[in-house]
């Protein structure tokens, strides 16, 4: 930059500093709220005007994880002072907590959910990465007739609403029963994972000079080993970065899961938003559940900001 | 009778029939030495590829094709009646179906004019030195990544008529953002222009980074206005950039469904993905899903043919 500015350059920099500060806020605010809410007790949940300062507690994870009833009283003071302090916590919301007949605490609906998305979304990154990395050095290192017309049907797989998949495949899977399984949304989530995969791997690929495995091919290591032994560990940072990038898509996935899961193989984002449901929901349960969800995607972010580019352009903009 | 006629080759000097098994070889040994042939490995990792996406993505299409030409009703056990072209007859003349592309077009000219204005904008502010330039852009890139069906869940809570933080800000009272009919298309949008004009401001900041310094100095010399500056040097430059995020910001508006969905149930927020969803999975008119289905694909793909091209320009630079 240049050194001397003027005085109507000087205002213009504060101002676009203090403009950009307040679009932080703005894009930060709804993120932040519903953080705090996790934290919050109930009756500051949906205070007017919103409660911003407050203690912050850890009741609502306890209640999201448990599976709760209302009682009418309040619990003798010996059964009270004998609980642990988790379920202190159900008792002062004014509930109890379910127990089955030998005594063992139930869990609530969330972290099963919680588990399958685990499931679901490893697997199907897993699968999607090493079919999308062979394909991508396939496309990348050999003459293929039409290889334009095939990297597009590729990704014309990728860019299908969900929906309009969903109708035969729903129907297909009922007929061969895999719906609300989770081999059935892994294999969905896989198909639409890797078509990206492919694009974003190629372009990591096409970066690896071709002269390196020429050497290795002349030293006498076959194209296998080749491939194996000097562009995967080349290509390490772009299949960790498309890896998480796939993690993420299928994580957050919700239209294939709303419709081919209701109970046994449900991921958590159908999950967390029946919640509120009717009649008034506790939204410090609900913005609990949300937080630990988001929270894997906001460590995500950070360690992909110098790849986010490129991701979201499928390989094409680099920087 | 068959004929035999003699053929050119004993087996093992017949150079297909070695190219095809090289064990035939009158040696022995392969064409090639070492390892699998390069065509050999160029088909195993492109094939299986091609394969899934064919057998999970193109095959399923094919079979939702087929019963797009019957009544079929998933929900019962009716045999399926092949209508011809009745269903895509009756969509094509129904009112409402069209009611429901108005609405995703008007969804969409809303969001995507409102992404790319707050995001180029946020991008033109960012394009300077600032401290912590890393950390902030990154900051303000959180809203894309998460998940839209949660994204929605949340502006629920900060929509909210009589608690929400969004009415108490802004001073409005108990304003019903989700429960007008005429306002909810607009919440919706506002939300999605939250969550995506990062994306734009993403590929905006690329576009800006590439725009090179001396073309601003000599426009400075000739001492031409921000305006002028603006018009004829930034937005030429960054109109490639910029093209793709448009183009594919209104790809996904316009298949649109998680946070529409869970935001608002009005017939006026009714986009044609949740019109799908409902015909398909709450009403049971298959057949006539598929032919919706169909409608929408061919006009998804019509737009992902636009993308891909923007795409591979840029590339070649």
């Amino acid at each position: 930059m240049a050194a001397v500015r003027t005085a109507g350059e000087v205002f213009r920099h504060r101002a676009s500093l203090v403009t950009l500060l307040l679009v932080l806020v703005i894009f930060l605010g709804p993120i932040f709220w519903i953080t705090a809410t996790a934290f919050k007790p109930r009756n500051l949940a949906t205070t007017v005007p919103p409660t911003v300062f407050f203690e912050p507690e850890i009741s609502p994870f306890v209640k999201l994880m448990t599976k709760r009833s209302q009682i009418r009283t309040a619990p003798a003071p010996e059964v009270y002072e004998a609980a642990p302090w988790w379920e202190k916590q159900v008792y002062d919301g004014g509930e109890k907590v379910v127990r089955s007949g030998k005594g063992e605490v139930q869990l609530s609906g969330y972290p099963s959910r919680f588990l399958n998305s685990l499931i679901v979304a490893v697997t199907s990154t897993l699968l999607a990465v090493s079919m999308g990395t062979i394909t991508a050095y396939g496309f990348s290192r050999f003459k293929i007739a039409g290889e334009d017309d095939w990297l597009f049907f590729i990704l014309s797989t990728r860019m299908l609403p969900p929906v309009v998949v969903a109708i035969p495949m729903f129907l297909m899977y009922r007929a061969v029963g895999l719906n609300d399984s989770h081999l059935g949304l892994i294999i969905l989530y896989t198909a639409f994972n890797l078509s990206f995969s492919v694009w974003l791997m190629k372009g990591f690929i096409d970066e690896i000079p071709k002269e390196y495995e020429d050497a290795a091919l002349v030293d006498g290591y076959t194209r296998m080993q080749a491939f194996f032994k000097i562009v995967l560990p080349e290509a390490a940072t772009g299949i960790a970065a498309t890896a998480v990038f796939c993690f993420i898509t299928a994580w957050n996935e919700y239209a294939f899961a709303l419709i081919m899961t209701n109970r046994r193989a449900q991921t958590a984002p159908p999950f967390i938003p029946s919640q509120v449901g009717s009649g008034l929901p506790d939204w410090t349960v609900i913005a609990a559940g949300t937080f630990l969800f988001l929270l894997p995607v906001a460590i995500f972010t950070f360690l992909l900001r110098n790849h986010l580019l490129r991701g979201m352009s499928f390989g094409a903009i680099r920087k | 009778m068959r004929l035999s006629f003699p053929r050119p080759f004993p087996d093992n000097q017949n150079p297909e029939a070695i190219l095809a098994n090289p064990s035939l070889a009158p040696d022995g040994s392969a064409p090639r030495s070492r390892g699998l042939s390069d065509l050999a490995i160029r088909n195993l990792f492109i094939i299986p590829t091609i394969i899934f996406l064919i057998v999970f993505n193109i095959f399923p299409l094919i079979y939702s094709l087929g019963y797009s030409f019957t009544d079929f009703r998933a929900s019962t056990n009716a045999p399926a009646n092949f209508v011809g072209l009745d269903n895509y007859r009756a969509l094509l003349s129904d009112p409402f179906i069209w009611k429901n592309f108005t609405i995703t077009a008007k969804y969409v000219i809303v969001s995507v004019t409102g992404q790319v204005v707050v995001g180029f904008g946020v991008a033109m502010l960012l394009n300077r030195d600032i401290p912590f330039k890393g950390l902030l852009t990154t900051l303000l890139l959180l809203p894309m990544m998460l998940s839209m069906a949660v994204v929605g869940l949340f502006w629920k809570l900060l929509y909210d008529p009589n608690f929400g933080v969004i009415n108490y800000a802004l001073g409005l009272g108990n304003f019903e953002w989700l429960a007008d009919p005429d306002m909810a298309l607009y919440a919706i949008a506002i939300a999605d222009i939250w969550m995506w004009s990062p994306f734009v401001m993403l590929l905006s900041l690329a576009g800006l980074s590439a725009v090179p310094k001396h073309l601003y100095e000599a426009a400075a010399i000739d001492r031409a206005s921000g305006l002028y500056t603006f018009f004829r040097i930034t937005l030429p430059l960054v109109a490639p950039i910029l093209m793709i995020a448009v183009i594919f910001r209104t790809m996904e508006a316009f298949k649109t469904f998680d946070i529409a969905y869970i935001l608002a149930s009005q017939p006026t927020t009714e986009v044609i993905s949740i019109r799908l969803f409902k015909m398909a999975f709450q009403e049971w008119q298959t057949g006539m899903s598929c032919a919706l289905a169909y409608i929408v694909l061919i006009m998804v793909l019509a737009i992902t043919n636009i993308y891909v091209k923007y795409l591979n320009k840029v590339k070649e630079r």
